[in-house]
């Protein structure tokens, strides 16, 4: 197998290897008109299926007299009704399952920040179908059966720690599931077992990195090639600080639990988009106000339709994250399936400030831009005399700290006026003390909005 | 022959002073100067110690945000005008000072200030040319 491997490398050069490195080249590399005919038959058998086995469904295409049957193609998509989170809330926990319980055998279910959580279920299919999307996923980074694949995603009701888990059983890889937390013995572990991916929030990568750093452990100790990151929107800056700290090639992978859990889309290591998983998911984008769709390349919110989930499948599902459809076709690494743009934030983190919309991604990529400064910030928001004030804690890393006044007041200066820029509203700066901003190992916690409304 | 000076950035919170002092207290480091400049929101703690390796390796060990400058220790006659005197030579030499302060001790008679500027040796060589004393960081360490 080695010889194999050094031969095809002699010939191929190692990039191009690394590029045609596909876990099922039929369905990933398949021509765009063959993959419509394989939607559009999937999407004919869905809709059908959620007529006849879900009350909500019936009720909500009755109630504007749509017929299974009026949905033949693509184009037709835009006919049927959205579904939200609210439609699984109120139907907790199982009212939208299209399968007996006897069916299914998995429960997932993600926080609720307010409430009760949204629980979602697998058929023994569904979870056969997740697994094969996420080892596509993981195979975009590198992953093989010899791969050692440290999983540092919390196992448990999230679907990241078991996601990740299964498509890396599929592969055939080792994998380590020591789940979030305990940030040193991550680090331990990682070292002695000679982990080569890492699978966790970019932002625990990035923290895990930090903590190398305190314990005198360098890159150069460990075995990693490359990481799947998500869960939580990342930018670009962030992918550089983690690939240059780990020496690793750090992928976005995308998902979510209402969908399938991680392994929805995923980057290539062109790193030009992620590609959707296209036989398993439809994806669109809308206007988040009207619901119209919108064409490639325009950003609005991402909308999922599954196309093979049997205990809960979803017609045209408001994501409530914000991406973009990249109107090029095709991509340099030949898989064929569509790409969507790195996500921006989602809908609901969207803060309004002054009537602006705002991203906290849109402050985290000021902040690498100015460089040497870390990326530990917190953004508060509050209401003073009916006025939208915007304050970013910045935390004062060891690089860019002066003993002179001047500088730091200048750094200061620096962040507010490049955040202003780019968001068009002004904004107060504070720099802090190193870990004075709490540290997440699951979703990182950016906003604390302090308005009463 | 440059001094090593500490200097920890401090958010203005109840408390930090007093958690730097007693961090290299506890390890039996003493301090020989020290200056506080502040804006609302933060400050610059500036230390001359007995051991600032030392108190470098223990701040940074307790998560402080730490760097090391070079300074340099001027003797300054005790007297009317004395600290005139040495800075209008700095001044006809066209060395800036960035910022200065005095030492809780005194050597000989006269008193001491601590001077940051932006060229340290060409500072340190008019002192000397001009027959004012600078004290080298041995010196300064074992006050």
């Amino acid at each position: 197998m080695a010889d194999l491997i050094e031969f095809a490398v002699s010939i191929l050069g190692e990039e191009e290897l690394f590029l045609a490195h596909y876990w099922n080249e039929e369905i990933e590399c398949m021509p765009r008109e063959k993959l419509r005919v394989l939607q559009e038959e999937r999407l004919r058998e869905t809709v059908s299926r959620v007529y006849e086995n879900v009350p909500f469904y019936r009720n909500a295409f009755d109630k504007i007299g749509l017929k299974p049957d009026d949905i033949k193609s693509l184009d037709d998509l835009k006919k049927l009704p959205f579904t939200n989170k609210d439609d699984l809330r109120d139907n907790y926990p199982y009212g939208l399952f299209a399968v007996p319980l006897s069916e299914v055998i998995r429960i997932h279910a993600s926080s609720g920040t307010t409430g009760k959580p949204t629980v979602v279920g697998y058929t023994r299919q569904d979870i056969r179908s997740w697994a094969e999307v996420m080892a596509r996923s993981l195979s975009c980074c590198g992953a093989n059966k010899n791969s050692k694949i440290q999983n540092a995603y919390g196992y448990g009701l999230f679907t990241g720690g078991l996601g990740v888990h299964y498509g890396a059983e599929l592969i055939g890889a080792s994998v380590i599931p020591v789940s979030g937390g305990h940030s040193k013995r991550q680090i331990m572990l990682m070292k002695d077992f000679g982990s080569t991916i890492l699978t966790c929030t970019p932002s625990y990568a990035l923290h895990l990195s930090d903590v190398m750093k305190e314990m005198g452990v360098s890159k150069d100790e460990l075995c990693l090639e490359g990481g799947l990151f998500g869960a939580e929107p990342w930018s670009l800056n962030l992918r550089n600080e983690i690939e240059n700290r780990l020496g690793i090639i750090a992928l976005d992978v995308y998902g979510l639990s209402e969908v399938i859990g991680p392994g929805v889309a995923v980057e290539c290591p062109v790193k030009e988009g992620l590609h959707i998983w296209e036989d398993h998911f439809l994806a669109e984008i809308v206007d988040p106000e009207t619901g119209e769709q919108l064409p490639a390349g325009s950003y609005g919110e991402l909308v999922i339709t599954t196309l093979t989930k049997e205990a809960l499948p979803m017609i045209r599902y408001r994501t409530r994250d914000i991406t973009r459809i990249i109107p090029e076709e095709g991509c340099s690494c030949g898989r064929t399936h569509m790409r969507i743009d790195r996500l921006q934030g989602r809908t609901d983190d969207m803060l309004v400030i002054r009537g602006v919309n705002v991203f906290p991604s849109q402050i985290e990529e000021v902040l690498f831009n100015i460089s040497h400064t870390e990326p530990y910030y917190m953004i508060y928001v509050d209401r003073r005399e009916q006025l939208d004030e915007l304050e970013v804690w910045v935390e004062v890393s060891d690089e860019v700290f002066s003993d002179e006044i001047r500088k730091l007041e200048s750094l200061e200066r620096e962040i507010r006026k490049e955040i202003e820029v780019v968001l068009g509203i002004n904004v107060k700066v504070k720099l802090v003390e190193p870990k004075s901003i709490e540290r997440f190992e699951g979703k990182s916690k950016r906003v604390i909005d302090r308005r009463s409304l | 022959m440059p001094v090593k000076q500490i200097t920890v950035f401090l958010e203005n919170k109840c408390g930090r002073l007093a958690s730097v002092a007693r961090a290299i207290g506890d390890e039996g480091i003493n301090i020989r100067a020290f200056s506080v400049a502040d804006t609302t929101d933060f400050g610059i703690l500036r230390l001359i110690v007995n051991d600032p390796d030392r108190a470098y390796e223990v701040l940074r060990s307790r998560q402080f945000t730490v760097r090391m400058t070079e300074v340099i220790a001027v003797q300054i006659p005790d007297h009317p005008g004395g600290l005139a005197d040495v800075l209008a030579l700095m001044k006809e030499a066209g060395i800036n000072i960035e910022y200065l302060y005095a030492f809780v001790t005194k050597v000989s008679g006269d008193a001491l200030a601590v001077f940051r500027v932006e060229n340290i040796k060409e500072a340190e060589q008019l002192m000397i040319d001009k027959g004012i004393k600078v004290l080298s960081g041995e010196e300064v360490y074992a006050l």
